[in-house]
């Protein structure tokens, strides 16, 4: 049983130093009692929010969700132990890069990672899981073709990476007919 | 079209009008979309994010506005032509310190600005002055159908517009009102808009968006939730519900101040207007917040027809101006609430430095800032 509590403390009357950077004053507290043990932490905010233990004084939502993402403790029973790792084959984003990040890596994130992102979106929107809003006039193109180009970005960038011209002339040409 | 164009005057969301303009200063609308077939930002290689720039702006530009529009790179511009932005509310500041291509566009009176690469590949607002969301909103909705007769954005039936971050999912939509509240705050009450706002899912920010403090008793309130909920639901709760209640609340606040506390209304305005009126070094923060009071005072004796001591004095110091300036156009006239929102903005640290021609240091700032607004005051010439 690992249960966590954490609080950043306002007035501090004794000056701490972090405990990670050994050179901000410790402002977060954090007591963790695993297996009956207690262990103390005091960290600065900056190395507490590194650590994915405290979300930043003045937080952006993207912040928060980003530090509520990185103090999951049932992470593992959220998905898979390996989900984490699980990479988008249109743009390679993994949960991994969510989490530190906040921002996903493409449209096609959001059916690949439904699983794992859905109760993040339900939290974030007061349990709204689907749209009641604006539907483009114009019928959007195919998702299937809008992945595929996703897809096709991806490969040119590898291709001139590697500098392969020959495929990146290909890729690029494929892209425009898709386009058309 | 260059920025000190713009530089020398406010733009008409500051202009003090509109509906409820003594409270709410300012309607926001903004929309967050992405190009269909391109990865997110976070993604995007620098040759990718310039294709998505050359498209939205080609797009944009070719549009019809009413008004004369203009692009800046954002990535090529001087950081104090990158800070005026900020000031102006054009650009955010995550714009400003990004990376890569991008780039803004901007019609000219400055009711619409759209982001290019910023979090999202577009983001586009739609401001007015005093409570105006329906409008920024039609205005916002009509300019959003012109983009997609042109271009494809990244929708799903399920979750509506697909943003970088899941917070804006959906609708994608944030409206927002910047509103004045000093009274609140100076009857110690200013918990109950925080709180109320809490209640209501809302998010409070200061006066230049996320993570900045409230500086001049200006706060932006915004919606957090989008999915789940039509963009016409949203707006409406805001003018239904959300602002009339903030309005009751600051109101309130207001006659308390008239019946119970007039010395400290009164204290702080004549402080106020003597040290605006003689100071010789005043910081960027100092003027916000004396400003405030002013502006809290000019609203008093005009919409609520209040007479104080001090509220006579701040009076007579306008109908001077009014005497004195029968020649001069509307926004020299007199100490209106456009006059008090020019001396704010136009004293901000990079729209002195533009309009002055070249950089200061904060003593020169805060000697020309104090200029600047001993001379609007005093019609010194």
């Amino acid at each position: 049983m690992k249960e966590t509590i954490g609080k950043p403390e306002s007035s501090i009357e004794v000056i701490m130093l972090c405990q990670i950077c050994n050179k901000k004053t410790a402002t977060i507290h954090l007591t963790e009692i695993t297996d009956g043990l207690r262990n103390e932490m005091h960290l600065c905010e900056r190395c507490a929010v590194e650590q994915g233990i405290a979300a930043q004084g003045q937080v952006s939502i993207n912040e928060l969700l980003s530090s509520l993402l990185a103090v999951q403790p049932s992470d593992e029973e959220l998905f898979e132990p390996s989900e984490g790792e699980m990479s988008c084959p249109q743009c390679g984003f993994t949960l991994d890069k969510f989490r530190r990040e906040a921002v996903l890596g493409c449209p096609n994130d959001y059916e690949y990672f439904e699983k794992a992102l859905l109760p993040l979106i339900e939290r974030a929107h007061n349990g709204g899981t689907s749209h009641c809003g604006k539907i483009p006039s114009k019928t959007p193109q195919q998702t299937k073709k809008q992945m595929k180009l996703v897809n096709l970005r991806q490969q040119l960038d590898a291709a001139v990476r590697k500098e392969d011209y020959e495929s990146a002339a290909r890729l690029r040409d494929e892209i425009k007919q898709l386009e058309s | 079209m260059k920025l000190t164009d713009i530089s020398s005057d406010i733009n008409e969301w500051l202009s003090g009008t509109g509906p409820l303009s003594d409270i709410v200063v300012s309607s926001r609308i903004r929309l967050a979309r992405n190009l269909a077939g391109h990865k997110f930002l976070s993604r995007c290689s620098a040759a990718e994010k310039a294709e998505i720039l050359a498209k939205l702006k080609d797009v944009l530009m070719s549009l019809d506005f009413g008004d004369e529009v203009f692009y800046i790179s954002v990535d090529k511009t001087s950081d104090l032509n990158r800070d005026f932005l900020v000031e102006r509310h054009l650009i955010s500041r995550h714009h400003a310190a990004g990376r890569g291509p991008r780039g803004v566009v901007i019609a000219r009176r400055e009711f619409f600005t759209a982001m290019i690469n910023e979090e999202d590949h577009l983001r586009m607002q739609v401001l007015k002055a005093g409570c105006q969301l329906s409008k920024c909103y039609e205005q916002i909705n009509h300019i959003d159908d012109m983009i997609e007769q042109k271009i494809d954005f990244a929708y799903s039936p399920r979750f509506g517009y697909l943003t970088a971050c899941p917070t804006n999912l959906g609708t994608a939509i944030r409206c927002s009102v910047m509103l004045h509240l000093p009274a609140l705050k100076m009857t110690g009450q200013i918990e109950k808009f925080f709180n109320a706002a809490k209640d209501m899912s809302l998010a409070v920010r200061g006066l230049f968006g996320e993570g900045t403090e409230a500086a001049s008793d200006l706060y932006q309130l915004s919606n957090q939730v989008t999915l789940g909920v039509s963009e016409e639901a949203i707006v409406s709760e805001f003018e239904g519900n959300i602002i009339p209640e903030i309005v009751e609340y600051e109101n309130a606040a207001r006659k308390e101040l008239l019946s119970k506390k007039v010395d400290t209304l009164d204290d702080k305005i004549s402080r106020a207007m003597a040290l605006l009126q003689h100071a010789h070094l005043i910081s960027s923060q100092e003027a916000l917040f004396l400003l405030s009071h002013l502006r809290l005072g000019i609203n008093m004796y005009e919409h609520m027809g209040a007479t104080t001591p001090a509220l006579k004095r701040l009076r007579d110091l306008a109908g001077q101006h009014r005497d004195k300036s029968n020649h001069v156009t509307d926004k020299d006239k007199g100490l209106s609430i456009a006059t008090i929102n020019r001396l704010f903005m136009l004293t901000l640290p990079a729209h002195l430095q533009l309009n002055y021609g070249k950089p200061l240091d904060t003593t020169h700032r805060d000697a020309l800032r104090a200029k600047i607004i001993r001379s609007a005051l005093n019609q010194e010439t």
